[in-house]
């Protein structure tokens, strides 16, 4: 076992630090060392995309990625995404459209939704599609998911407005 | 005789009853609040992880735990040893020999199929447990393994299970009306050769445990993601040599299920032994090669079809052959090769069928009740079988379907097995499906298409989503099976401040029973849901449970809803008796209204806070013969008999929700790939007390059905190495696989529930049936039959070359 060393990173805006073995990904980092949970681990292989984050401003799967490799890093959990109680329109469009059953790849969902966009703010159904397609979901179908981000665009266009 | 309604949207029957309201669940699942297995961190907790087989055969000669042990870190490694020491044989529920069948949470003596648990280390981190099952040392004798049900019926197969004496672990001849007089009357007798291939419905959360030894009150309190952990407790309480009074059972938000989550009882045990062992909590998360080789799958099926019908069409009798691969273990087989039983003539009205039932043991991983258990197969087989019926009189297979549906009239229906179908009309739905798809234009356009060179189907099916499982169904199985009926208990009070909390037995994990039960009980309160507190997740010291509790076989909104209707009634009428003495009037002179109590036409009222402190604090004043407290109980209780062993019929289920699918494939020649150009659902399930959360399942039944016709198999190679073991191979849709499904509804209320609801959930997998018949109906002009559930570009490309080169 290599020795542990102290990440330093920030983490919804604010400034955490913990130790991490050269082998620690980054998802175990965040929920076991950070106590952030709402970060979810569903295949290990890169493929679920529940353990979606928001690295420097991508999207990435959490679970891919070296806590080493996020040193000095700006991440944003689904733990960041409402602010002052208040929910992200996003996750508003998500309970609004019945976007999620058992929740579990939900924070995932979210997070891809919130990097496509962040990108994309007035996206096409097949780019939303494309934009989700990392992200596997058992229970909805993906019928939902689509309505949700579509919803949640026009949310955030209405708000830009 | 139940109306059937056609709505876009669903008819409001009641004031929060029928409504979709936003769910309850969400909030905290939105924000990354939920609370799952493997986000529980106990003080003092260790980290579990297995050593599998790396064999699909082979006798263990030693394990050496030696120098794991020795690995800083490592606290404690379970193996056989001391799992025989810990655990007896799990109780099998099949007739001799195969009874004798040695099941154990670990591998003894030797290992039957690749990914069972071999030993298990508790260590202080996962890694380090991991690192350790690295040193252990396992010597194996690999022997041949059995890959599948016709091999391992030969008379030279290698046994899996020497102790039994037979890979036939159970064979059953069910035989209803005359069969042989139909096939003498048949104009056409049509023979089949199917094939219903493994997969599963893997959910994004694995397995989970954690378990953790009180020493101070000897308690056990298992945390797990179950999602019928009260029915396991009948296997551990009679495999395990732990007292039960002191197990706890608490599952708390789970990451679906899809009747995969049933069979974890093994790793219950397992990680309970390690705990018992290691004197601290351990915790053990399922990796996901771990949960795709050992235990999600569902029985593969072959079957011999034969159908006897008359020239129009219309089908006489059936006889079929089934051989059910059953895995390793039975764990909760061979129920899987009985479920048929629900759905004997599918929708249809024949009357003569004979099942042949075999289910065999192989070198594979366990199967597993998943979505539409034993019944998929079953109706699969039908669909596909009344299809060919049709191709070889040169008939239309949908209409051949229509003119074999059961009459909405003739509902509800008793099956050749005794099942009785309690409402539906099965053919508008189908023909509904049909005009949402727009059938009439599609066909005009599909000669048109072919002529072009491009291979357009059109396919449809109705499948039944039977629910509310009559236990004693098993009785057909084996007589001395000591379980029968179904139940539901749910347990409701109103706290001293006029609060109202429920809390049901069952194991929810995407159905939103927070939600629909505060709906239902809103309504006999006259309050709102926002004023019912559902207890989430399930504690076995909370929430009240009967041996039929869990949430599985599509059943919440008939059994769960039974119970929670029973305790609301009971709870109303004691606050009504209060009530009435406070307000100096007849109980059935009140209402209830906006948290208090009314005499109806007056200004006259008491609140539920007022009522509720007489019933706990000021008893004194409580009128004569009334108990203090506002806590009741009660228990739901299905009306089921017993089957008639002579005829081998049983009522098997109290419900029968259905959906009808329609869709238009295009096939690649080139390639073989499937495309979907338009996919059409008309869902009932009788009254729906969420909507919403009623289309969420249909649209997920809908997708996992979409993902076993074209995507998702479980392969395994000759040597019974698992080749799918990752989502890499096995072919989890995404967003850019599955259409966009159209949903309309039906309502045919169930007579036999108090509102008329039908479970739902399962929904029985539809696009197996369709999408078969619209990829049979594209390569039609090939003459290509299709006889297997799985069609990925390879297998058809093969089959589109071959029928060419034949032309």
């Amino acid at each position: 076992m290599a020795e542990k060393r102290k990440i330093k990173l920030i983490v919804n805006g604010v400034e955490m630090e913990g130790e991490a073995e050269p082998r620690t990904l980054l998802v175990h980092f965040l929920r076991d060392t950070l106590g952030l949970t709402g970060t979810h681990i569903g295949c290990d292989t890169g493929h679920c995309g529940c353990c979606t984050i928001i690295m420097n401003g991508v999207s990435v799967k959490s679970c891919m990625v070296l806590a080493y490799q996020a040193e000095g890093a700006e991440i944003l959990t689904i733990e960041g995404l409402a602010k002052d109680g208040k929910l992200h329109p996003i996750q508003e469009a998500f309970w609004e459209n019945h976007a999620l059953q058992c929740g579990y790849c939900t924070p995932g969902q979210i997070m891809s939704a919130y990097f496509l966009l962040s990108r994309n703010p007035n996206p096409t159904e097949e780019e939303i599609r494309r934009g989700l397609e990392g992200n596997y979901c058992r229970c909805t179908g993906y019928v939902n998911i689509i309505k949700a981000v579509k919803a949640a665009a026009e949310k955030m266009q209405k708000a830009v407005k | 005789m139940s109306q059937a309604i056609l709505c876009k949207e669903i008819p409001v029957p009641r004031k929060w009853v029928g409504t979709p309201i936003k769910t309850k669940e969400a909030p905290r699942l939105i924000t990354g609040r939920g609370k799952f297995i493997d986000d529980i961190k106990l003080p003092n907790m260790l980290y579990a992880a297995l050593l599998r087989s790396p064999y699909a055969h082979a006798k263990i000669k030693r394990i050496d735990t030696s120098k794991a042990e020795k690995l800083p870190g490592v606290v404690a490694i379970v193996t056989q040893e001391d799992v025989l020491k810990w655990c007896k044989p799990y109780p099998q529920i099949v007739p001799p020999p195969a009874d004798k069948l040695l099941d154990y949470p670990i591998a003894v003596g030797k290992v039957r199929f690749v990914g069972e648990p071999v030993a298990a280390v508790a260590a202080e981190s996962r890694a380090i447990a991991e690192d350790a099952c690295e040193l252990i040392e396992v010597e194996y004798e690999p022997l041949p393994p059995v890959l599948n049900a016709e091999d391992a019926l030969k008379p030279d197969a290698p046994l899996v299970h020497e102790e039994v004496g037979t890979n036939l672990v159970w064979h059953e001849v069910f035989e209803y009306g005359d069969v042989d007089k139909a096939f003498a009357e048949a104009d056409k007798v049509v023979s089949l050769k199917l094939h219903f291939h493994r997969f599963g419905c893997p959910p994004t959360e694995p397995h989970a445990v954690l378990a953790d030894y009180d020493k101070g009150t000897g308690v056990l309190t298992i945390y797990c993601n179950n999602q019928m952990p009260m029915f396991c407790m009948a296997l551990i309480g009679l495999s395990f040599n732990f007292p039960t009074e002191k197990i706890r059972i608490i599952t708390p938000d789970i990451g679906g299920g899809f009747g995969s989550k049933i069979l974890s009882y093994t790793y219950m045990m397992l990680i309970s032994i390690l705990a018992l062992k290691a004197g601290r909590p351990v915790k053990w998360m399922e990796d996901r090669r771990e949960n795709l080789a050992a235990g999600t799958h569902c029985n593969e099926v072959t079957f011999y079809v034969e159908a006897a019908a008359k020239k129009d069409g219309t089908i006489l009798g059936i006889k079929a052959k089934t051989l059910h691969d059953v895995g390793a273990y039975l764990r909760y087989e061979p129920v899987g090769a009985l479920l048929w039983i629900q759905v004997s003539s599918g929708p249809y009205r024949f009357k003569n069928l004979r099942m042949d039932v075999n289910a065999v043991v192989t070198n594979k991983g366990p199967v597993a009740p998943i979505r539409g258990y034993g019944r998929i197969q079953h109706l699969w087989m039908l669909e596909r079988t009344v299809e060919q019926v049709a191709r070889q009189l040169g008939l239309d297979p949908i209409e051949v379907k229509l003119r074999n549906y059961i009459k909405p009239e003739e509902m509800p229906y008793v099956t050749p097995s005794g099942a009785t179908y309690d409402s539906g009309d099965y053919p508008t739905a189908l023909k509904k499906a049909l005009e949402m798809i727009n059938y009439e234009e599609w066909r005009r356009k599909q000669k048109e298409l072919w002529k072009e060179g491009r291979y357009i189907g059109i396919g449809a099916a109705l499948f039944q989503d039977s629910g509310t499982n009559n236990f004693a169904q098993v009785r057909l199985i084996y007589h001395k099976n000591p379980f029968s009926g179904n139940s539901r208990m749910a347990e409701m009070w109103m706290d001293e401040f006029g609060r109202i909390i429920v809390a049901v037995g069952s194991n929810p994990h995407g159905q939103n029973h927070e939600t629909v039960v505060s709906q239902v009980v809103a309504d006999v309160f006259g309050v709102t849901p926002d004023d019912v507190f559902v207890v989430p997740g399930f504690d076995s010291w909370v929430h009240g449970w009967t041996g039929h509790a869990g949430t599985y076989a599509s059943q919440f909104a008939v059994s769960g809803i039974g119970a929670v209707l029973g305790a609301a009634k009971r709870l109303r009428e004691k606050i009504a008796t209060i009530a009435a003495h406070m307000l100096k009037a007849k109980p059935e002179e009140l209402e209830f209204r906006d948290g208090k109590v009314w005499v109806k036409g007056t200004d006259r009222s008491v609140a539920f806070w007022q009522i509720a402190n007489l019933a706990y604090r000021n008893i004194l004043e409580l009128p004569e013969g009334v108990e203090p407290g506002l806590r009741v109980i009660y228990t739901w209780k299905a009306p089921f008999k017993l089957p008639d062993m002579e005829k081998k019929t049983v009522n098997a289920t109290l419900t029968y929700s259905y959906q009808a699918h329609a869709c238009v494939v295009e096939v690649d020649a080139e390639t073989g790939k499937v495309k979907i150009l338009d996919y059409a659902v008309v869902d009932d399930c009788g009254i729906p007390i969420n909507p919403a959360v009623v289309e969420g399942q249909v649209h997920g039944s809908t997708m996992n059905g979409i993902a076993a016709a074209l995507y998702e198999e479980f392969v395994y190679s000759k040597e019974g190495q698992l080749l799918s073991s990752t989502f890499m191979d096995y072919l989890f849709p995404t967003t850019l696989e599955i259409p966009n499904v159209k949903v309309e509804h039906m309502i045919t209320p169930s007579p036999f529930t108090e509102l008329g609801t039908k479970g739902v959930g399962e929904g029985s997998l539809v696009p197996l049936g369709a999408i078969c018949s619209a990829i049979e109906d594209a390569l039609s002009p090939l003459g290509i039959v299709i006889t297997d559930s799985h069609n990925p570009p390879e297998r058809l490309y093969r089959m589109i070359k071959e029928a060419q080169k034949r032309k």
